[in-house]
């Protein structure tokens, strides 16, 4: 299952050990299944990771370092090396990933596969634009290696390619030098939506890293408040690698703890705590980054139906309005959940064909998963993204339309065209055929 | 820093260990069959700050043992731990109607851990210290119906362990027989092994790491295989031959 436990699909998965066991693995898809899908640490929400046929090749354990350069920063690992293992070996050297997730726990492959974008996108764009170059298996083409100038047109619809184009078998990446693995950070909150503009304008720019809460179940004056946070690493300092782990979510409840009156209280809770005047405080990477990485299972609370996130982009000239009739029918319909993310995006293209960003700002929120939300909740969201010209995140999806998918990724055919015949998602299925 | 050699290098439980190890700090002897497997784990050693040499050698090719051990002393100037990590898991029913297959896992999970054991344990003697580790298996504790030219082997390179440990302990050489239950890794890949009872092989390293460290003699791995071994090696044969394993 994916990471949002839903749509329930049932996989099975066969293990890649060895990048040369590859191909054989490839060849037994094609016998048995007719397709496959490469499967990282599935943490993408909805069903981009589940392979069609129902079976995936497990990448987690091609997971090896092939070489490091520690004065430039460019490293070249198996594409199933975690972000989380990339630190280990980094971060004691001065090095960081130029681009990371909310979770660590994903692996090269997939970041390159989703082009991943972190709380620095204003600044450095999507993982995809630190990705030198890769090795790509085909099914019908054997080993590539692909580059800005080596097959650039598969380098070009791997990256954001939800995994379609081939396996990736490895991938040299050029890491971001760090003097300390601390974090300056900046935390202050916002009433409404104006402020978090206005906040947004002045401090964006100044700020390696931003990202903002906003509270999803406000209504009414205290409709669009949250609080905004902005960060740097330190000039000075330790270089040390963090790995919180509390105990985790044990089981799934039957039934999701997240529900209207929980999500209110927390939210309002929350929204208190943090401070009216800007604060400043200097803390590891790991809270500051990964702060869910710190309790596993997380993805439990939402109990056995599961949850789904929802991740639109809405371009600049529309974003204000657009975000405010997003929150304002949230609200309404008292679902939600604690997790409300806001974000501008910047400038920066990504050299993929797919990528999700572009120039706008980015909600991002979890609903337990129920009948209403694709009856009434999603169509009423879907208008809203469809009139603002925006889009939706293919990793974090499980509902989207075909129609708005296409028109919101006019370069779809291009990818369709460079597919790898074996490899077939459950949302390609959906949105593409 | 440690010196360390290992048989059967790619092997993911050894793997494990040595990314336990090279986190510690340590220069590596590699010996493995696959070329290519090889180098890519000493790229990822490398990565982590480790030293490493390695070797392509087949370990049933004895005659390769001896210029192996040889460089692997000269590669660092002696060797603190000797690990020998390889092994198949042997179809059974096909050993059973082949006597050559069956001479043939026996050699690869018996006799040539001991070739290596006997070659390795007169040069560590020779340096009055270090320890030699062996991976055999809980399965040489009784053998089952179900996997017992396996079980023979492994058994075998235990007994050979107990004595050779004895002999090696009045030069200070230790002896670690490590001894795995289920260990999710491709050796056991695709068969239904009981999920409550199967480690990873990260957990398993990590007390492989610890246990050769403090020189244990015999190690469960994880800890719980003692006492069900224990409760096994009690069963009396007459009922042991009812039970189905
Ligand atoms: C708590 C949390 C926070 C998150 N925060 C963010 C965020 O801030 N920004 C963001 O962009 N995303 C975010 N995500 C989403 C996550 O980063 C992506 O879904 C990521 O792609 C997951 O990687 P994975 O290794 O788990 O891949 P999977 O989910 O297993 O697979 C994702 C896709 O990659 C493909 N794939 C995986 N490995 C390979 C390979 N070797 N070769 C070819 N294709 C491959 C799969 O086929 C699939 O299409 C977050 C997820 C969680 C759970
Ligand atoms: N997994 C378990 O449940 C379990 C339980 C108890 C004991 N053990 C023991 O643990 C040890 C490690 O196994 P593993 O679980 O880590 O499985 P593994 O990853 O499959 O490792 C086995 C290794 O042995 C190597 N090998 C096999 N025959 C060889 C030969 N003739 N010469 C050189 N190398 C050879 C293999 O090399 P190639 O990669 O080239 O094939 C492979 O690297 C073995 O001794 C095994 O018997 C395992």
């Amino acid at each position: 299952m994916s990471w949002g436990r839903y749509p329930p699909l049932p996989q099975r998965a066969r293990a890649a050990n060895w990048c040369g066991g590859l191909p054989a693995l490839l060849a037994s898809a094609a016998k048995e299944k007719g397709s496959t899908l490469a499967h990282g640490e599935g943490r993408s929400y909805g069903d981009s990771c589940l392979a069609a046929s129902g079976e995936v090749i497990a990448m987690r354990r091609l997971d090896r370092f092939l070489d490091a350069d520690w004065s430039s920063g460019v490293l070249r690992a198996e594409a199933g090396t975690t972000l989380a293992d990339i630190l280990a070996v980094a971060v004691p050297r001065g090095w960081f990933l130029p681009v990371t997730p909310g979770t660590k726990f994903v692996t090269l492959g997939g970041a390159i596969a989703n082009d991943v974008h972190g709380k620095n996108h204003h600044r450095r764009g999507t993982f995809g634009r630190h990705v030198r170059r890769f090795g790509l298996l085909r099914s019908d083409r054997g080993r590539l290696v692909c580059a800005p100038d080596a097959e650039p047109a598969l380098f070009a619809a791997t990256i954001g390619g939800l995994g379609l184009t081939g396996l990736i078998e490895w991938a040299e990446i050029q890491l971001m030098p760090i003097a300390s693995s601390h974090v300056d950070g900046l935390a202050v909150r916002f009433g409404d939506l104006g402020e978090f503009f206005a906040l947004s304008a002045e401090l964006d720019e100044r700020h390696e890293f931003c990202v903002s809460w906003v509270d999803c179940a406000a209504r009414g004056k205290t409709a669009g408040r949250g609080v905004y946070m902005a960060g740097d690493f330190a000039s000075d300092g330790p270089r040390a690698v963090e790995n919180r782990r509390r105990p985790g979510v044990p089981l799934t409840p039957p039934v999701s703890l997240v529900n209207a009156w929980s999500l209110r209280a927390f939210n309002a809770i929350y929204w208190r705590k943090a401070s009216a005047k800007r604060r400043y405080v200097r803390g590891g990477y790991d809270p500051f980054f990964y702060p869910l990485d710190a309790l596993p299972n997380w993805n439990r609370i939402y109990g056995i139906k599961g949850f789904q996130q929802y991740q639109a982009l809405i371009p600049d000239a529309e974003a204000r309005a657009g975000v405010q009739a997003l929150l304002d029918a949230i609200a309404r319909s008292g679902k939600g959940s604690f997790l409300a993310v806001l974000k501008r995006c910047g400038g920066d293209a990504s050299p993929g064909l797919l990528s999700f960003p572009r120039p706008g700002v980015t909600l991002a929120l979890d609903f337990p998963h129920s009948g209403h939300l694709e009856d009434a909740l999603f169509p009423r969201l879907d208008a809203i993204v469809h009139e603002a010209g925006g889009r939706l995140y293919p990793a974090k999806d499980a509902h989207m339309k075909g129609e708005d998918f296409r028109r919101a990724y006019p370069d779809w055919e291009k990818l369709a065209a460079l597919r790898d015949p074996l490899l077939l998602s459950h949302f390609w299925k959906r949105v593409a055929q | 820093m440690k010196r360390i050699l290992i048989v059967g290098a790619t092997s993911a439980i050894a793997m494990a260990c040595a990314r336990l190890w090279a986190a510690e700090g340590a220069r590596f002897f590699l010996a493995a069959r696959d070329a290519e497997k090889l180098a890519a784990l000493a790229g990822d050693l490398r990565v982590r700050g480790a030293d490493v040499a390695s070797f392509q050698m087949d370990a049933n090719d004895v005659a390769a043992h001896a210029g192996m051990i040889e460089q692997a002393f000269q590669a660092w100037q002696g060797l603190d731990i000797a690990l020998i990590a390889h092994g198949t898991l042997p179809d059974q029913s096909a050993c059973e109607r082949d006597a050559a297959l069956t001479l043939r896992e026996f050699s690869t999970n018996g006799l040539s851990a001991i070739a290596l054991l006997t070659s390795l344990a007169n040069r560590f003697e020779r340096q009055q210290g270090g320890a030699l580790a062996v991976i055999t298996s809980v399965a040489g504790d009784r053998g089952r119906p179900s996997n017992y030219v396996y079980g023979s082997a492994k058994a075998a390179v235990s007994v050979f362990c107990e004595g050779l440990r004895a002999r090696l302990s009045r030069a200070g050489v230790a002896l670690t027989d490590i001894r795995p239950g289920f260990v999710a890794t491709p050796m056991t890949q695709g068969l239904p092994l009981p999920k409550r009872l199967t480690a990873t092989p990260e957990a398993v390293a990590k007390r492989i790491v610890a246990g050769i460290a403090r020189k244990a003699d015999v190690l469960y791995a994880p800890f719980f295989w003692f006492p069900i071994m224990l409760a096994i090696r009690c069963i009396p044969g007459a009922l042991f031959k009812r039970m189905k394993l």
